[in-house]
């Protein structure tokens, strides 16, 4: 088999790359804790309960975004009865979680989330004063 | 099973060309991703004239595909036995034309990674939706009935029955794609350079004229630098479709001349005006219409003289005359046309940057290398058939 | 049971169809389904009035409330400017009307120009993704900068230039950030949206809250007893070229 370097070679890199997150993650401290999030210091209940929020939040806010923009219907009415507006920034973190770096930012890192980019566009709260980057 | 091997042998010269093309292409593809980064900023377009060179490629090069039908058509429907053997060649310029024209459109998006939402939100009253399918239809038939014929040939067999009436589809489905194409400009209420119902009739005219010029072009490249040769007679019928088409094309142009400038209506003159006389001062496009028109012109003075049309050396000729003659008309003439004066009467204008002009021939190069492919392809697997 | 492959691969094939078919189908039947009961169908509309508009010269206040309200770029090369409202002059916005003779009364003089409105807008016909849409329950011809492409098609039907495209990221060039609404980014159309987000909130939209002469009337078209309703039957209104039969929202009162 007159090919058979070729193919070893083609093999060897094929597992190399195939295997890539494995070895090269290798320099990194693994963390078996949780990520260390803030949470709110006033409110203690969300717009839907935190099981659905850890799983959901991005189906939510899509949700949100196709109602707001599409139809115009901007009332949330929560699982509690609790009537709130239709707005990650004035209503989520403007009420709540007024600290985006140290809840949201802090899971996503934890969880390899790169970020969806709504925040090319949208307006973080507390960024009104510089030009976001 | 795609016969793909057969395009890894060539000739120095072969491999020469195909490096060549590899070139234009990645450095349009650099440009295409600085293009990315920074948005369409980097082209020449405006406020004003929102389409330009990207778009003015589709539009051209939809004819092209279109014109494959010009050789389907007399052979299947009509038993046309000398365009046999190069019915393949106009199917598989198709291919590559409606991948050029897919990568235009791609190229001038301003959101490119959202293409997929002309399928998952499909808008039955947009001409984009109808373009995007039937294009995308007319694609996959093209691919289809060159890749059924070749294997058919290949083995020796004639091809399955069923190839028949796809074949039969592509022909109304080539009309369609044109057609579709100009009601995108068409039915524009505030276009008044488009609003024309011949616009239709106008287009199918400059495809089958521009398409099978460069057909025979083609051809007669293959006669030099393969063992292939499509017959004088294919050549000849070619050359007088091109003479048909063209008279048609032009005769048709000219018509438009009269409405407009007979009406006076202003909406409708002072388009003509810019893009043939210049307004107010600015006379960017007038020495390209005129350039077309006199191309035209020496086509057609070549084309309708028997002797000259199928001479040798004068039909490369008048099919280049009419190839870059049509590409001006309905390219950049008619885009920059439509937007020039905008609603509100400015004149804005529209000067390619070079990132975009590479950008173009970038894809102009990958519609080459397509047909280089092709074209490898479909004529080593005759020879080695030993075809008829 | 065994299965031949060309038997499998036809039975995906229809397979495949029969999901595509689906689709087409629903494609439809959206589309032509009717509008909301028209009995309640808001329609947002505004008149301008040219004569109150004159009394300022110069005056560019609706256009300075609007770039603050949403983050308008300003962008230096004309080539690649965005704006949603801006001030242009007679001639150039009613060619239809003007002759020699009219020129003389209303030459140069400024007629504030945004997106009209259309009630039956060519823009929305031609969008390949819906991404500009009109909304059943008020007429407001929205953008839904989500969904955009960048196709720019919108832009070549709008017959009144009401459209601007992000050639370039738009945020270096916003002077101050407004936190209140998003910026946009590059590659998506953008037009006046009649403050939808103010409207929702129960304000009127930021140029005619702005105008110091109170040229600019907003209210509802469909209810005969609105402002705006009551001047366009006082005085004599125009639109910009009604014969393309947009049918636009803005009236100007000459």
């Amino acid at each position: 088999m007159s090919d058979r370097p070729q193919i070893v070679a083609g093999l060897i890199v094929f597992v190399g790359l195939f295997t890539f997150p494995i070895w090269h993650a290798r320099g990194g401290k693994p963390s078996p804790n949780a990520p260390d999030i803030k949470l709110p210091a006033q409110e203690k209940q969300c717009v839907a309960p935190v099981e659905y929020m850890r799983e959901s939040h991005m189906d939510l806010l899509d949700s949100w975004r196709e109602d707001v923009v599409r139809d115009n219907q901007r009332q949330f009415t929560a699982f509690n009865g609790k009537v709130y507006d239709k707005s990650l920034t004035r209503t989520c973190l403007t009420q709540c979680h007024t600290d985006k770096a140290e809840f949201c930012d802090r899971c996503h890192t934890y969880a390899g989330v790169s970020g969806p980019y709504c925040w090319d566009c949208h307006v973080q709260p507390r960024l009104t004063a510089r030009r976001t980057p | 099973m795609l016969m793909m091997e057969k395009a890894t042998v060539g000739s120095r010269r072969y491999w020469a060309w195909i490096l060549c093309l590899a070139a234009i292409i990645l450095a349009g593809f650099l440009c295409y991703l600085r293009q990315l980064s920074h948005g369409l900023a980097i082209t020449g377009l405006s406020r004003d004239v929102t389409w330009g060179l990207y778009i003015a490629q589709f539009t051209f090069f939809v004819g092209v595909a279109a014109s494959a039908v010009m050789v389907v058509l007399p052979y299947y429907l009509h038993d046309y036995k000398a365009f046999g053997r190069i019915t393949i060649l106009g199917e598989l310029l198709a291919v590559s034309a409606v991948t050029m024209c897919l990568l235009f459109v791609f190229v001038d998006m301003g959101q490119p990674a959202r293409v997929l939402n002309v399928l998952l939100y499909p808008s039955p009253s947009s001409l984009m939706f109808w373009d995007f399918i039937s294009l995308g239809g007319y694609l996959f038939l093209n691919a289809l009935i060159p890749f059924v014929m070749l294997r058919a040939e290949r083995e020796e067999v004639s091809p399955p029955k069923w190839i028949k009436p796809i074949v039969i589809l592509s022909i109304p489905w080539a009309v369609s794609i044109h057609t579709v194409t100009a009601f995108l400009y068409s039915g524009l209420p505030g276009r008044a350079f488009w609003l024309t119902a011949v616009l239709v009739p106008r287009f199918l005219a400059s495809a089958f004229a521009s398409g099978p010029a460069l057909l025979i072009l083609l051809c007669l490249i293959l006669r030099k630098v393969s063992r292939f040769d499509a017959g004088d007679n294919a050549i000849h019928q070619l050359g007088l479709i091109v003479t048909y088409a063209m008279v048609i094309n032009v005769f048709l142009v000219s018509v438009e001349f009269f409405t407009v400038f007979y009406s006076r209506i202003p909406e409708h003159l002072e388009h003509f005006r810019y893009v043939f006389f210049g307004l107010d001062g600015n006379y960017h496009l007038a020495p390209w219409m005129w350039l077309s028109a006199a191309l035209a012109i020496a086509a057609l003075i070549l084309l309708l003289v028997p002797a000259w049309r199928n001479s040798p050396r004068l039909l490369p000729l008048a099919c280049a005359f009419v190839f870059v003659s049509v590409w001006i008309e309905k390219g950049l003439g008619l885009i920059v046309g439509g937007f020039t004066p905008s609603p509100l009467g400015s004149i804005t204008r529209y000067t390619p940057t070079w990132p975009e002009t590479t950008i173009v021939l970038g894809v102009w190069a990958i519609g080459a290398l397509m047909i280089t492919v092709f074209y490898k392809i479909a004529l080593s697997v005759r020879e080695e058939a030993g075809v008829r | 049971m065994k299965i031949t492959r060309k038997d499998f691969l036809r039975l995906s094939g229809l397979g495949l169809l029969a999901l595509a078919g689906k689709k087409a189908v629903r494609a439809f039947a959206e589309a032509a389904a009717p509008s909301a009961s028209p009995q309640t169908i808001k329609r947002w509309g505004m008149v301008i009035d040219l004569q109150k508009c004159r009394q300022k010269d110069g005056c560019t206040d609706c256009v300075k409330a609007c770039n603050l309200a949403h983050n308008i770029p300003q962008i230096p090369d004309r080539a690649h400017e965005v704006k949603w409202i801006w001030n242009q002059s007679f001639e150039s916005v009613f060619p239809q009307v003007q002759t020699d003779y009219t020129q003389q009364a209303y030459a140069g003089h400024p007629i504030p120009l945004l997106c009209n409105h259309c009630a039956n807008p060519p823009c929305v016909r031609v969008c390949p993704t819906q991404a500009t849409f009109k909304r059943e329950n008020d007429g407001i011809v929205m953008m839904d900068f989500h969904r955009c492409i960048g196709c720019r098609y919108c832009m070549a039907a709008c017959p009144y230039g009401s459209r601007s495209f992000n050639w370039q990221d738009p945020r270096p060039a916003i002077p101050s950030i407004n936190s209140d609404f998003p910026t946009r980014t590059k590659g998506v159309v953008e037009k006046c949206n009649f403050c939808e987000e103010r409207l929702a909130r129960g304000l009127r939209p930021a140029c005619v809250e702005a105008c110091p002469e109170k040229a600019m009337v907003f209210g509802d078209l469909s209810n005969p007893e609105t402002e705006p309703r009551k001047l366009l039957r006082a005085r004599f209104a125009l639109q910009r070229e009604p014969e393309l039969g947009t049918s636009p929202s803005v009236y100007y009162l000459i």
